[in-house]
């Protein structure tokens, strides 16, 4: 995804000129096709997140659109308020991207675990909040928040995320695309999540179970009409996502759900359980040993429609 | 003939005027920390900022931030002064759902560059206006104000390492060092000594001044950039409070409103009663 992003932010720099890419020293091996394209709109701040964000914002107020880049928790919990009071505060075009959501960096320990950013982020005004479901997703998101106004936060995998999308998707922020069509119940994914549910939906076609799937690249402002068609059209709806169960996508759609009266016949949040978890290992070993096997989840909910 | 520093003067006998009447009516806290700047505000304001009220957006002003953004008063009084809005308007200040907030805000105030209020933000957007102005080749120079005790925080750090390693001469941090903050005086709390040499250390070309002498004040704010390639820091020694006797070197006028006598014994003194 990040090579993805990179790419498609060259395209978008090459057409305008206001863009930026500011990052805080990471991205090696991945930003020198745009620092060496556009080396006057390329500014490596250095170990220095907060002030990334002060300097885009200030860049901003000034007519640049600002991408920043970091890793994991970097360029959002360690500068937090400089988000929130410089870019949301003033409506800045600043679009802050991390690489490494979720368990992208599981091997590397707790500090690197991007597990809380979707809850923290989509709380604040005016903020969009994207989380692309693969490659082809990332391009599009890329082009949409180059163009979009605002504040905005694309959370991105790392490297060899599989492509689920084999024609090009038409893509809208705010807009849930249909990665697959059934009726059984609906599985809602946001970010990486999106092969492996659509792996689990695939396996439940061949046990008769036709699973639509959602892909919520936008977590904010979230596809409202999309989770009431799921609550309406099918039998119950299951949240997918590499994020703490606390205040994510999962949440975002209970919202819906709740304030607008609607009743899935079952609701299920997957994701990451509220604790410290101090075991390390890659992301299908985390994504399983906290979240649980998604298939596994799924099928009680299953069965138990069956029965009734 | 009025000179210069008598112009100057009056300006910020006005601004001070103002801020009293400002704070009293809001109950507002503060005080202390806009009568150690409004010297430096009217020099900035009266004679060194080129900016135009009736053009506040115009794409080469000068950009002026208040990185401690809990002097809204005095920067707020200041920007009437100059034409920014009617001085009607300062009345309003931290009333019942306008927008003159006890930090200073930009959002419908004219003049008003940024936001603040947490401290340690403004230097590093003052980087990015002067390396955006560097990057388009425009005439205009961002002056950023600090106080004291806003340098404890790292981010100050973080851009003070910034904006020399970018040769951004085109900015001028002036640092209101008033020596006292929140909870004492800024040698009990943390100590910055040796400010200067610190600035300097992190690569800026430094001026201290008298900041309540108009004169110094003034020339050295004139003579920026001091090092071309280099960003400028003015370190300013201020008195808190300055300008009222019974405020002055005060921490407790941080915090305290001046009640109706305060107010008519302080406005009478800044001389500016009518």
């Amino acid at each position: 995804m990040r090579t993805t992003f990179v790419e498609t932010l060259c395209d978008v720099a090459a057409r305008d000129e206001r863009v930026w890419l500011l990052t805080a020293d990471l991205g090696y091996s991945v930003l020198e096709p745009f620092r060496d394209r556009f080396p006057g709109r390329y500014v490596n701040v250095g170990v220095a997140e907060q002030n990334m964000i002060g300097v885009a914002a200030g860049l901003a107020r000034c007519g640049k659109v600002v991408f920043v880049y970091s890793i994991a928790n970097f360029p959002t919990f360690r500068c937090l308020e400089q988000i929130r009071v410089d870019v949301c505060y003033h409506e800045c075009d600043v679009k802050v991207v991390s690489v490494g959501g979720g368990f992208a960096y599981g091997a590397q320990g707790y500090t690197h675990h991007g597990i809380e950013d979707l809850a923290i982020l989509r709380t604040l005004p005016g903020m969009t909040v994207v989380a692309p479901g693969d490659p082809v997703e990332t391009r599009l998101a890329t082009h949409a928040l180059a163009a979009r106004p605002g504040p905005c936060y694309l959370r991105l995998g790392k490297a060899k995320e599989p492509v689920v999308h084999t024609s090009e998707p038409a893509f809208t922020i705010g807009e849930a695309l249909v990665a697959r069509p059934g009726r059984d119940l609906t599985l809602i994914s946001t970010g990486g999540m999106l092969k492996e549910t659509m792996t689990v939906a695939e396996r439940l076609h061949e046990t008769g179970v036709e699973a639509r799937v959602l892909s919520m690249h936008t977590v904010k402002p979230l596809d409202m009409a999309a989770v009431l068609r799921a609550a309406r059209e099918t039998g119950g709806i299951i949240t997918v996502e590499e994020h703490s169960v606390t205040g994510g996508l999962g949440s975002a759609v209970a919202d819906v759900l709740a304030t607008m009266g609607a009743r899935p016949g079952f609701f299920r949040k997957y994701g990451v359980p509220d604790e410290v978890y101090h075991r390390v290992g890659s992301q299908e070993y985390m994504r399983v040993g906290l979240a649980g096997d998604l298939f596994e989840i799924v099928l009680p909910y299953v069965r138990r429609r069956r029965a009734a | 003939m009025t000179t210069e520093r008598e112009r100057l003067t009056a300006l910020a006998r006005r601004i001070r005027t103002h801020t009293l009447r400002m704070v009293h009516k809001a109950r507002a806290s503060h005080v202390g920390s806009c009568f150690s700047m409004t010297d430096l505000l009217a020099v900035l304001y009266g004679a060194v900022l080129r900016v135009d009220p009736a053009r506040p957006e115009w794409e080469d002003r000068d950009r002026f931030l208040l990185s401690k953004g809990h002097g809204a008063a005095a920067i707020y009084a200041t920007l009437a002064e100059c034409g920014f809005f009617p001085a009607e308007r300062l009345d309003t200040y931290c009333q019942d759902g306008t927008a003159l907030a006890g930090h200073i805000t930009h959002y419908g105030i004219p003049g008003v560059e940024a936001s603040s209020g947490s401290l340690g933000h403004g230097l590093s957007c003052a980087c990015g206006m002067a390396l955006a102005g560097k990057a388009d080749a425009r005439p205009y120079r961002v002056f950023c104000l600090l106080s004291d005790g806003e340098c404890d925080e790292g981010s100050v750090w973080e851009a003070a390492l910034f904006a020399p390693h970018r040769r951004l001469d085109n900015l001028v941090a002036v640092v209101d060092y008033n020596k006292i903050q929140s909870f004492g005086t800024v040698k009990e709390v943390l100590d910055l000594h040796p400010f200067a040499d610190k600035w300097r250390a992190f690569g800026w070309a430094v001026r201290e001044v008298d900041g309540h002498d108009v004169d110094a004040t003034l020339a050295a704010l004139r003579a920026v950039p001091f090092e071309a390639g280099k960003p400028s820091c003015v370190l300013a020694h201020t008195v808190k409070g300055k300008g009222v006797r019974f405020m002055e070197d005060k921490l407790e006028w941080h915090y305290r409103s001046p009640d109706a006598g305060q107010l008519a014994s302080a406005v009478a003194e800044v001389g500016c009663g009518a």
